[in-house]
């Protein structure tokens, strides 16, 4: 049985002294908490959760990216205040700024104990330059080609991964494809159902009473 | 010159069978037709479904899928033909010897289908190599294969040997290589064959 996830932050913890152990809490119906491991211990705790006798976390099912835009948030603060001898309540909204990040998410099982799974997240430092996380292949070969399109489609380096290559698209492509910002190159053709998003760039393509235009 | 259908008629009731070397030729081909053993996507489940003994691609003599280019003479592109792909699907298709044939199974193949406005799928593998039989379907039923070979067979046979409307490797003028993109920063370059454009449809009505 898998231990929850307060005592798995304490069991990371005591086992890799120094590691900054972060629980990502979710609050839909499924939740599943992940847990925010640093980059520079990040090896040392999935080498714990593999090896350690009550974990065993051998099989790495999934690998994936998630692009975190920058964002603001608002938070709306109520507070009493006696204004000219009347107690009024006042509301003042204060903007909480957080700055964009990438994300790798490992979804960890084990084989041996049948039991999981883990979300373990590992976050760069902001979207542009700093854009560096520990491989975690040397941990769990099978992650190998799974890091290998993350590095591909979000422009994600790993770094210690032994053969760190894209693997869907071709070496020189231009951008990132599943980044948030990424432009995709201008090259609409004609279709005859266009919707959404697509009928937009048929608009611009194909204005209206033209030929070819709705 | 073929000969008079209604001759080969009268010559037929007394047990005297008549054609022509052409005709001869092409029913030959056309019965043989051995496709390029290889699937992209989706649509290649039902190629080899087709291939198989509820449907029998081998009742009408295609059912040596071969493995190299050089013993094949159709090219069924199944599925989705990525940008990544292209090349290799245009340099296997110029490795195939004359007389070559293409069958572009499935709204992939056709146009890029559901994947047409994205970054990476070609729109259509026709902007690179000529495309005889087009199966439309999201995939097409294995009947609808057969339906588009059996179309090929008619373009087959009615091939000359000497007059106008000749087969691929009998004419002079078109040497049989297509030219193979290579990966740009966006898109394959050239993007399409110079010679390409869309196919204007013309409906049939019977």
């Amino acid at each position: 049985m898998l231990p929850d996830i307060e005592t798995l932050k304490v069991m990371i913890e005591r086992a890799v002294p120094g590691a900054k152990v972060n629980i990502v809490k979710n609050s839909s119906l499924c939740g599943q908490d992940s847990i925010v491991v640093d980059n520079a211990h990040a090896v040392q705790v999935a080498k714990f959760l593999k090896e350690s006798p009550e974990l065993r976390l051998d099989y790495v099912s999934n690998v994936t990216g998630v692009d975190w835009l920058d964002r603001t948030e608002e938070e709306k603060i109520t507070y009493k205040k006696v204004i000219d001898g009347i107690e009024r309540i006042l509301v003042e909204t204060k903007k909480h700024f957080y700055p964009g990040y990438l994300e790798v998410v490992y979804h960890l099982y084990s084989m041996q104990l049948a039991h999981g799974p883990v979300i373990l997240r590992l976050r760069t430092g902001n979207r542009t330059n700093d854009v560096e996380v520990p491989s975690l292949t040397p941990v769990w070969r099978g992650a190998e080609f799974q890091e290998r399109e993350v590095y591909d489609l979000f422009g994600i380096r790993f770094v210690g991964h032994p053969d760190l290559r894209r693997i869907l698209m071709w070496e020189g492509f231009a951008g990132y494809p599943m980044r948030k910002d990424y432009i995709e190159p201008d090259d609409y053709e004609y279709e005859p159902t266009p919707h959404g998003d697509v009928l937009k760039k048929s608009m611009r393509h194909y204005p209206p009473n033209t030929e070819g235009g709705k | 010159m073929p000969v008079d259908f209604g001759l080969a008629n009268e010559l037929k009731r007394y047990g005297v069978f008549v054609t022509s070397l052409e005709e001869l030729y092409n029913w030959g081909r056309k019965n043989s037709v051995w496709p390029l053993q290889f699937g992209l996507a989706c649509c290649a489940i039902e190629m080899i479904s087709a291939s198989m003994a509820r449907f029998d691609i081998a009742r009408f003599g295609s059912e040596v899928f071969r493995a190299s280019p050089r013993q094949a003479d159709l090219m069924i592109v199944a599925g989705t033909v990525t940008k990544k792909m292209a090349p290799q699907v245009v340099r296997l298709y110029n490795q195939m010897a004359e007389p070559k044939y293409v069958i572009a199974m499935g709204a992939c193949a056709i146009s890029g289908g559901p994947f047409k406005q994205g970054y990476n799928v070609l729109k259509g593998i026709d902007r690179f190599i000529p495309v005889d039989v087009y199966i439309p379907g999201c995939p097409p039923r294995p009947e609808a294969l057969l339906d588009g070979l059996i179309k090929l067979q008619k373009i087959i046979a009615e091939e000359n040997l000497l007059q106008e409307k000749q087969a691929t490797n009998l004419q002079k003028t078109d040497d049989g290589e297509f030219v193979v993109p290579e990966y740009g920063a966006e898109d394959l370059v050239p993007p399409k064959n110079p010679g390409w454009h869309p196919k204007q449809i013309i409906r049939k009505t019977n």
